[in-house]
């Protein structure tokens, strides 16, 4: 248990550093910075206790002695109440250089922030586009967008917000403490009397009060789902006629969200205003055993004022810093979801993998396949598909017949023991993925269009497609035309936040993007489905005319699809039931004859 | 028909949008009252403090005596407790106005969403909707609460930390101020340039997401296509871009900081010389001089938050406007007054003056329009479907099928002539009414997240347990409800999702089956579902449209082929009405769909019961 958590740590450890390579060293100057910020912020009281007690009060004794070697660059005391304008000048510069570089602490933290969360969230992009195809089966899409953005942000605000704002307040707090040891050793102590007051006080606080900002966040989520519930089921309430059951629905969750927050904030006030008070009861001490302190002259008037205004900078970092180590359990939280995802391991190739020539036979040699803890979808099936032919693969829902293309295509990697697939005789797995996928093109089921233009689209697997090509590709796919029917033609923003496209416009997009790249094998699964028969057939009569000597893979439950395939395969539970070619097989009296008969197709060609 | 935003609803406010939210702070005037006087006080506190250090310098020190020490530390005890209570109390109420207020904004909102009209929904997104009522309602009551105190406390400390500041000095405090003017300009610059930064940030912040859910939902293609390096190097382009201007916001952010902390020096550095000077001179006492250097260092902050309630304030119109025009909306579908006199409103029904309904429809003469659109759908058309008979409505996806079941649940009324429920108008009675004689399946079933039991009686709350499972019995669904761990008190999930889609269809069946209803509109599902779920379902239709009038969007063989009437849409409008066998001798739209149903259907048939001869041997011959 122990090491295994400890490993865990490790991990987490070694994740953090990942991130943290280059804002690293924006950190560290940040850090750099905030020291010399918080020194700087210490000059001011100095000033203006010198010129209380040494320029205006007049007293020699108990003048900081920096201050007196500044003084005596400009002529010693005297000489600086003859010019009390270097006084100003002296608190404006003491300002600037606090100002400067506070200005550039923020900006260098920011640059440290804002570098590690762009590095958080390429690599996570990178990464989940490279794990296995297997991770996004077993997964949930909102659950890993959670992670990849409001973990990422809960990580980053940690350690780019808070971590270097703990750094700044410790320095502030450890420099504003010895300056004032420096003036006043007993007032110093009972100044720091609060200091672990306010700390534990904090620290508990946040700890606690977490546990009711999830319970608001949770009824915030209840609330916000019946809304959603109520608004995309808007039909079934009206015609239930269920409007008041609604209302009151609502009313009781809107009424508790609001009391409790009500409730939490009756809390938040409390501990706002008990911590003003501690904060204020201190500074009143300070003020009365400080006057004492000046009245038996063991402090003068300026250090007195110098001596508050320091007292001024302790309480608020001190409750801060209490707020930081409470939201330390929150970062860590967030950084285990994230490891999830990013110590997944990335699909792999094998060492040995190659990029050989794949225009040869392709073999499946008794294939057996299940998905991840269900029953096998494919049973020892073997298959030969001569380089260059046409393969046509008919089935019902669940014959396994797109699990076939999967497979050739290496999205699930094959068992041991569970059979081979090879490509002009070399193993799938011995053939790098990149170089396999690059070279089979695979118009899949349900076409997926990104969020860009038609354009963009279509020639998305080159790096600079001339409009010629793309027409070209889309000519085949017999979209041209409906592309420039679009107000903009082939510029058309598509997808989520573009126009939507029909079912079959879709379908003859992707295929027209699956040709731009003319690859030696072609796998279409069920890619015509929502097209027109005469659509599907033009189609397929101009691919025959490109595509000599390309190895094409036809899977579909229509007959017309395949007709003209070279050899057709009939798929059942994962077998072969029937093989042979359309002639043979409409001729017989099994499925696919029925089949013709059913869907119209009476044999012969053209 | 689904476009989604802009139109209508978009309302122009004066004075910012405030006037029109007056109604919903009215209730709260009181806590309003003594939240600003709550604020007003705590800056009189705050004020006051700088006198204490005043006081103990000039008499202590200065006079070098302690006898009014006692009475010095109670009177500064008194105002550190009563600042702490005026303090607590003032965020305290701020808070509760918050809380109240968006409550009640939420409520008005909700509440008049289910009284508005399909076009309305329609013509909005479910998310712009739902953003209307949780975010906008939380920004108003954030903006008359917290910007509100923010003012008020910050306004109230600079006013007051200038009037004393001239009392006890007239030349020190105009120092003071004129550094003033100047912050106060420069502030307001970088909080512009902020605000603009920070917009540009959410709008990068949304590619971002979408982004990842286009790499995740679009993983497959991406690997087929071997694509990933160009997705992640596309994605590095937007993550930069956050990255510099999420950098320059910081710049910003870092400036606006850098001038209070400035300004607040300079105004130090002008007090200290000046009054240095007095104080050499025996002008002014030493006290006096720090109660200056106390608020000269302390007055540029509350500059800063003055910019910002302002800059709030512009913002939330914005938000005002919005959630204001959709309260403000009007229904196209209302009941009359004298309708609503009679049969109550849709939250206080008037179920005593109802009269039973029977379920004869007629359209009589209807001619329609959807009201953001332009083409005429249905033209002077007439239909009487008398009581207990069954209507199928098929065509192609996309043609328009639903529209005469939209005028008959009246979520849409005739632009011309009338629809008829029982030879009424069925605009003399109540929506309520019609809707609680209607039974409602769905395409794709929508439950709501609650038990199986919860959304059962969706139907009719009335319902006993033992009328559930009648009714989950003849829809063939009670196996399924036992079968889970909790029977009738298990949990569907969000939106049904612990369910499959035949079970949701199947408990969505006897939700309709328990409200009992005279008419009994039905869109089918295409889903494919295994086939045992298929034949329950195809009995649970024939089960709950006995004896009723219904209306079924078709797309099963079965239920075409023994309607009374099939109606066939296409582009929108009816292009072929009559009975199975009448429209099978036309040859026309109807028959060609019907061949390609029996296609479809056919294929999958011979595949399913291929599989099942596969298990036996064939019996040698």
């Amino acid at each position: 248990m122990k090491k295994e958590t400890r490993t865990k740590t490790k991990g987490k450890l070694k994740l953090v550093r990942r991130f943290l390579s280059g804002s690293a060293r924006w950190f560290l100057l940040s850090a750099f910075l905030a020291l010399f910020t918080s020194f700087a912020e210490m000059l001011t009281p100095q000033i203006v206790r010198f010129t209380v007690d040494g320029v205006i009060g007049g007293e020699t004794e108990g003048l900081s002695s920096a201050a007196l070697a500044v003084a005596d660059r400009f002529g010693g005391v005297a000489a600086v109440r003859e010019r009390f304008w270097l006084i100003p000048l002296a608190i404006l510069a003491a300002a600037l250089l606090a100002v400067g570089s506070r200005y550039l602490f923020r900006l260098s933290n920011s640059l440290g922030a804002e570098t590690l969360v762009k590095r958080m969230r390429d690599t996570l992009f990178s990464h989940i586009e490279h794990l296995p195809f297997s991770f996004h089966r077993k997964n949930q899409t909102g659950d890993i967008i959670q992670r990849c953005t409001s973990d990422v942000d809960t990580v980053k605000n940690f350690l780019a917000e808070q971590l270097t704002q703990v750094f700044r307040i410790v320095t502030l707090l450890v420099l504003s403490l010895s300056f004032m040891f420096s003036m006043n050793a007993k007032l110093s102590v009972i100044a720091l009397c609060s200091v672990p007051i306010l700390f534990f006080y904090s620290l508990l606080f946040h700890r606690k009060i977490s546990a009711s900002f999830r319970e608001c966040d949770e009824t915030e989520g209840k609330l916000s789902a019946i809304t959603q519930e109520n608004l995309t089921g808007v039909r079934v309430v009206r015609a239930f006629g269920r409007e008041s059951f609604e209302q009151k629905r609502f009313a009781e969750q809107n009424e508790k969200y609001a009391s409790l927050w009500v409730r939490l904030s009756a809390v938040f006030s409390f501990y706002w205003g008990s911590t003003d008070l501690i904060a204020g009861i201190q500074v009143m001490l300070i003020v009365l055993f400080g006057a004492k302190f000046v009245l038996s002259g063991e402090m003068l008037s300026g250090e007195y004022i110098a001596f508050i205004s320091y007292n001024a900078m302790l309480t608020w970092p001190v409750r801060m810093l209490g707020r930081m180590i409470a939201n330390l359990s929150k970062a860590t939280v967030a950084l285990d979801r994230i490891a999830y995802i990013a110590n997944t391991p990335e699909e792999r190739d094998e060492p040995d993998a190659g990029t050989p020539d794949l225009r040869g036979d392709i073999v499946f040699d008794h294939v057996s396949f299940g998905y991840e803890g269900k029953d096998e979808l494919l049973s020892d099936l073997s298959l030969t598909i001569p380089a260059g032919s046409t393969l046509g693969i008919l089935g019902g829902t669940g014959s396994g017949k797109s699990t076939i293309a999967a497979l050739l295509d290496r999205l699930y990697p094959l068992e041991e023991g569970k059979g081979r697939i090879t490509i002009g005789g070399t193993d799938i797995k011995k053939i790098q993925s990149k170089w396999l996928r690059q070279n089979i093109g695979f118009v899949l089921q349900e076409p997926f269009l990104f969020s860009r233009s038609l354009k963009e689209n279509i020639g998305i697997t080159r790096r600079d497609p001339t409009e010629e090509e793309i027409r070209r590709a889309a000519s085949i796919a017999c979209f041209e035309e409906t592309a420039d029917s679009f107000a903009d033609g082939f510029d058309t923003f598509v997808g989520e936040r573009g126009v939507t496209l029909s079912g079959g416009q879709k379908q003859r997009a992707a295929i027209a993007r699956t040709l731009m790249s003319e690859t030696p094998i072609l796998i279409f699964d069920d890619s015509t489905s929502a097209l027109d028969a005469e659509t599907d057939a033009k189609i397929r009569a101009a691919l025959r005319e490109k595509l000599r000597g390309t190895t094409v893979i036809l899977i579909t439950h229509r007959v017309q699809t395949v007709m003209h395939a070279d050899r057709i395969i009939v798929l059942d539970r994962g077998r072969i039931a029937e093989e042979g070619t359309h002639e043979t097989l409409s001729a017989g009296n099994g499925v696919y004859a029925e089949l013709c008969r059913l869907q119209g197709e009476k044999g012969g060609a053209e | 028909m689904t476009q989604t935003e802009k139109k209508q609803e978009t309302v122009r406010l004066p004075g910012f949008g405030i006037p029109a939210l007056l109604p919903y702070l009215k209730p709260y005037r009181a806590l309003l009252f003594v939240m600003i006087a709550c604020g007003l006080a705590g800056t009189v506190a705050d004020l006051a403090i700088p006198f204490f250090q005043r006081y103990a310098l000039d008499h202590f020190i200065g006079e070098r005596t302690t006898d009014t020490l006692f009475s010095f530390v109670l009177f500064y005890v008194l105002v550190l407790l009563f600042q702490t209570g005026v303090n607590f109390t003032s965020t305290f109420l701020a808070a509760k106005v918050e809380q109240r207020v968006g409550r009640d904004l939420r409520r008005a909102s909700f509440d008049h969403l289910q009284t508005l009209s399909f076009s309305y929904f329609n013509q909005n997104s479910v998310g712009y909707i739902h953003a209307r009522v949780m975010s906008d309602t939380a920004r108003i009551g954030e903006l008359v609460s917290w910007s509100l105190m923010d003012g008020v406390w910050h306004l109230s400390y600079v006013i007051g930390a200038i009037v004393v500041m001239f009392r006890l000095n007239a030349r020190l405090a105009l120092l003071v101020c004129a550094v003033l003017p100047f912050a106060f300009v420069l502030i307001l610059l970088f909080q512009k340039k902020l605000t603009g930064f920070h917009r540009k940030i959410r709008e990068i912040n949304s590619r971002i997401t979408g982004n990842f859910n286009e790499g995740i939902t679009g993983a497959k293609t991406i690997k087929t296509l071997v694509i990933e390096e160009k997705m992640s190097e596309d994605f590095r382009t937007d993550s930069s871009e956050m990255r510099r201007t999420a950098v320059r916001a910081a710049h910003s952010h870092a400036m606006l900081w850098a001038i209070i902390t400035f300004a607040s020096s300079l105004a130090l550095s002008l007090v200290l010389w000046q009054g240095g000077k007095l104080t050499m001179e025996n002008a002014m006492l030493l006290g006096t001089l720090s109660v200056f250097t106390s608020y000269a260092m302390g007055i540029m902050e509350p500059v800063q938050w003055i910019v910002d309630a302002l800059s709030s304030l512009i913002n939330a119109q914005v938000n005002i406007e919005r959630l204001i025009g959709l309260i403000r909306t009007e229904s196209d579908v209302a009941d009359t007054p004298e309708v609503v006199e009679r049969y109550g409103d849709a939250f206080s029904p008037k179920k005593e003056n109802w009269e039973p309904l029977v379920g004869d429809i007629e359209f009589d003469d209807v001619t329609f329009r959807y009201p953001d659109g332009e083409e005429t759908i249905l033209d002077h058309f007439s239909l009487k479907i008398p009581h207990g008979s069954s209507i199928a409505i098929v065509g192609e996806t996309g043609a328009g099928k639903s529209t005469l079941v939209n005028l008959v649940c009246r979520f849409f009324e005739p632009t011309k002539g009338r629809i008829l429920i029982d030879g009424r108008d069925a605009r003399e009675r109540s929506q309520l009414w019609l809707h609680s004689n209607i039974g409602y399946v769905l395409q794709t079933p929508h439950l709501f997240s609650g038990t199986v039991a919860e959304n059962l009686r969706y139907g009719n709350p009335e319902a006993t347990d033992e009328e559930l499972w009648q009714a989950l019995e003849r829809v063939s669904a009670a196996e399924v409800v036992r079968r889970m761990d909790k029977g009738l008190e298990s949990e569907v999930g969000e939106g049904g999702d612990l369910l499959s889609t035949g079970e949701k269809q199947l408990l969505s069946f006897a939700r309709a089956l328990l409200a009992d209803p005279r008419i009994l509109v039905l869109d089918e599902a295409t889903a494919s579902v295994d086939s045992i779920t298929e034949d329950r379902i195809q009995r649970a239709i024939r089960e709950i449209t006995e004896g009723r009038t219904s209306l079924v969007i078709a797309h099963r063989l079965s239920t075409i082929r023994s309607s009374d009437l099939i109606l066939v849409v296409d582009g929108g409008k009816i292009v072929e009405r009559g009975t199975h066998t009448e429209l099978m001798a036309q040859n026309g739209p109807y028959h060609a769909l019907y061949t390609r149903q029996f296609e479809e259907e056919g294929t999958e048939r011979v595949f399913k019961e291929k599989a099942k001869g596969g298990e036996t041997p064939a019996p040698a011959l």
